[in-house]
């Protein structure tokens, strides 16, 4: 692989709590969440690389951090091996060169802008060179929006749902991203619509080289479409790797789990794990899995269970390029 | 097994809104064999939660129902209010998506149920609603001390367990589960889903199960119907479905679903362009042939009736009569 486009270093966001009465009055401190502990990336050019994990694994924090939209506690963004830093100057050319795709596109967009409006807006902020009209006409037709005048002066709400989120794309593309950050691209999409959708960001990835990080829960999409997966778990990855390796071979006993509970006609054996996704204001000691890990409970050898309780996992790999954060796994 | 709990024969609802009528639902026939699980599956929009809502007759007052929906044989639609309440909650019951909000957020867990449970039996002594409301806890794996909490001190997918306690309270012979793992986690859909499964095969229960999500459909159901624009464009065998599509709309929606472990699945994405039309609008013809990739000349002007499928099923598209024509 050459040098990456895209680099997430050490990165650690955390969210403070807001201060009650009984924490002034007791001289406390409410615990922050950790949302992202410690996570390390790098996206090579053209690649599409799947973060997966269920809610509140800190995936859409991490994307929006990516973004600069969320400030960070330690670690750093590099894209082409330059830091991201804060000043107002930086964000601003780093927003034009990674852009984001919300979920839903009826939310995103602005329901008083006609379609030209949403996508000049972005044109005239970051005051890009040359026609406008034609940067808004090529943008849309990127998109798939064809013929692009015919999409100019109406309004989000009267195109159908996947052309919306072809709008919300086509305002992405206008400024000439290289690195589009699409979180949960379609899960607000209808069922029949939805393959078009993950159809439109290959063809972008083809034919402008785009490289992208697409946010999901569903491994069936990242199936799809990823080139390579990171599966998260309460702010950290716990397996990376090829897509076609990690969904066909997955080490990690809690990618496992997810990957059993995918709905399919005669599945032969469902992990369920108990409980619902942990508090990540509480962080349990060692392997933060350990409380639901079903190889652990299972685990006689006490000398491991000692070490999933005490320690904390490092990813470590296990085959070309295929990395696992786990004690129980050789 | 054969004999139905539930058989909707031409049932057509029409919504009355200020606008003027929406057609949501045109003429639909399915049956629910007794312990079985059958899927309504649709976009949103198709009118599979207004078809779930009319069984028990939930539907605002002034709408259009016409057809007959035959619960054990007796139509629903020309009962009056006692014996309706006695088939809602003793016969039917019906499980929506949002547990959070169905549920009131004042009372404990318990003084719910049991309000369910005195509802339909006025004889009933305290002592043995508890007993009861005790047993339904245990049936959805809920610590009976859970039952003196509010429903803000349980998780999601507990609220979710509650509600199902509670469409079991009466011990109906069918119950109607309107998207009930769609707002939950995928873990937690699995867990609620597994439950549901058990439940079904324990006390024998029919269930129609909605849902836009067709994956869930396919591990828990026996038969499943597919609507589109208000009306049920293919019905078949949970197995074959989606391998063997008759319709091409069904076809379409199973390739929404990428198979993880099958390499043809990877970077192939296929979906239709477009969205389904709404009912004020309805398309002439068939009304999947402006998003028909197989569509030719007569789907614009004719409706198709429902072909057997070489499945078993049955299908409203053209092309299947066409070929049996031609056999």
């Amino acid at each position: 692989m050459s040098e990456p486009l895209l680099e997430v270093r050490d990165l650690r966001v955390l969210f403070h709590g807001h201060k009650s009465i009984t924490d002034s009055l007791r001289g406390t401190t409410p615990a922050a969440a950790v949302a992202v502990d410690g996570v390390n990336l790098s996206i090579a050019h053209g690649e599409i690389l799947a973060i997966a994990g269920e809610s509140g694994c800190g995936k859409t924090t991490l994307a929006r951090t990516i973004m600069g939209l969320q400030t960070k506690e330690s670690g750093a963004i590099l894209l082409d091996g330059r830091e991201l830093s804060t000043s107002r100057r930086d964000l601003r050319d780093h927003r034009k060169r990674v852009q984001i795709v919300f979920q839903d596109p009826a939310g995103a967009l602005n329901p008083r802008q006609t379609i030209y409006e949403v996508i000049a807006e972005g044109i005239r902020v970051q005051k890009l060179p040359g026609d406008e009209l034609e940067r808004v006409a090529a943008a849309l037709s990127q998109a798939g929006l064809r013929p692009p005048k015919a999409f100019f002066e109406r309004f989000p709400h009267e195109v159908s749902g996947g052309q919306r989120q072809r709008v919300a794309i086509a305002a992405a593309l206008a400024l000439e991203p290289e690195v589009i950050v699409a979180d949960e691209p379609v899960s607000a999409l209808d069922a029949s619509v939805k393959g078009e959708i993950l159809q439109l960001l290959l063809r972008l990835r083809d034919d402008l080289g785009l490289t992208m990080v697409v946010i999901t829960h569903d491994l069936g999409l990242a199936w799809a479409i990823a080139d390579r997966i990171a599966v998260m778990y309460l702010g950290k990855i716990v397996e990376l790797g090829p897509t076609e390796e990690v969904l066909t071979h997955p080490k990690h006993p809690y990618t496992e789990a997810l990957l059993s509970v995918v709905p399919e006609a005669g599945r032969p054996q469902r992990i369920i794990l108990t409980g619902e996704a942990p508090d990540p204001t509480r962080i349990p000691e060692g392997c933060r899995f350990n409380p639901r890990c079903p190889l652990l409970a299972d685990e006689g050898d006490q000398p491991i269970r000692v070490r999933c309780l005490g320690e904390s996992p490092l990813l470590r790999s296990v085959a070309s390029g295929h990395e696992v954060a786990c004690h129980l796994v050789d | 097994m054969n004999e139905s709990v539930l058989s909707l024969r031409n049932v057509e609802i029409t919504y009355q809104l200020r606008s003027g009528p929406v057609p949501a639902v045109r003429g639909i026939d399915l049956d629910v064999p007794a312990g079985s699980v059958v899927g309504l599956a649709g976009e949103s929009g198709c009118g599979k939660s207004t078809v779930g809502n009319a069984i028990l007759r939930l539907l605002p007052e002034e709408t259009d129902v016409t057809g007959q929906i035959l619960m054990q044989g007796q139509d629903i639609l020309l009962m009056k209010g006692k014996e309706l309440r006695a088939v809602r909650w003793g016969q039917a019951s019906i499980i929506f998506q949002g547990a959070m909000h169905s549920l009131d957020p004042v009372k404990r867990i318990d003084e719910q149920i049991a309000e369910a449970i005195q509802a339909h039996d006025a004889k009933i002594t305290p002592k043995a609603t508890s007993q009861r409301v005790g047993e339904l806890l245990e049936m959805v794996r809920l610590p009976a001390r859970r039952g003196r909490e509010y429903p803000h001190q349980l998780s999601g997918g507990q609220k979710q367990r509650v509600m199902i306690a509670m469409a079991l309270a009466c011990k109906p012979a069918l119950v109607i589960a309107d998207e009930p793992t769609t707002a939950l986690d995928v873990m937690v859909q699995a867990q609620v889903l597994d439950l549901l499964r058990e439940l079904q095969a324990e006390l024998g229960l029919a269930v129609v199960f909605i849902t836009h999500d067709l994956s869930v459909l396919t591990e828990i159901c026996d038969r499943i119907a597919i609507m589109y624009a208000g009306k049920l464009v293919e019905e078949g065998d949970a197995d074959t479905i989606f391998t063997q599509p008759s319709h091409p709309y069904t076809k379409a929606l199973g390739g929404a679903f990428p198979r993880i472990g099958n390499l043809e699945d990877r970077f192939t994405p296929a979906g239709l362009d477009g969205d389904p039309p709404l009912p004020q609008a309805m398309p002439s013809g068939c009304a999947f042939h402006p998003r028909c990739p197989v569509a030719f000349d007569r789907c614009a002007i004719e409706d198709p009736e429902r072909f057997p499928t070489p499945t078993g099923g049955t299908a409203a598209c053209l092309l299947l009569g066409e070929t049996r024509s031609r056999a």
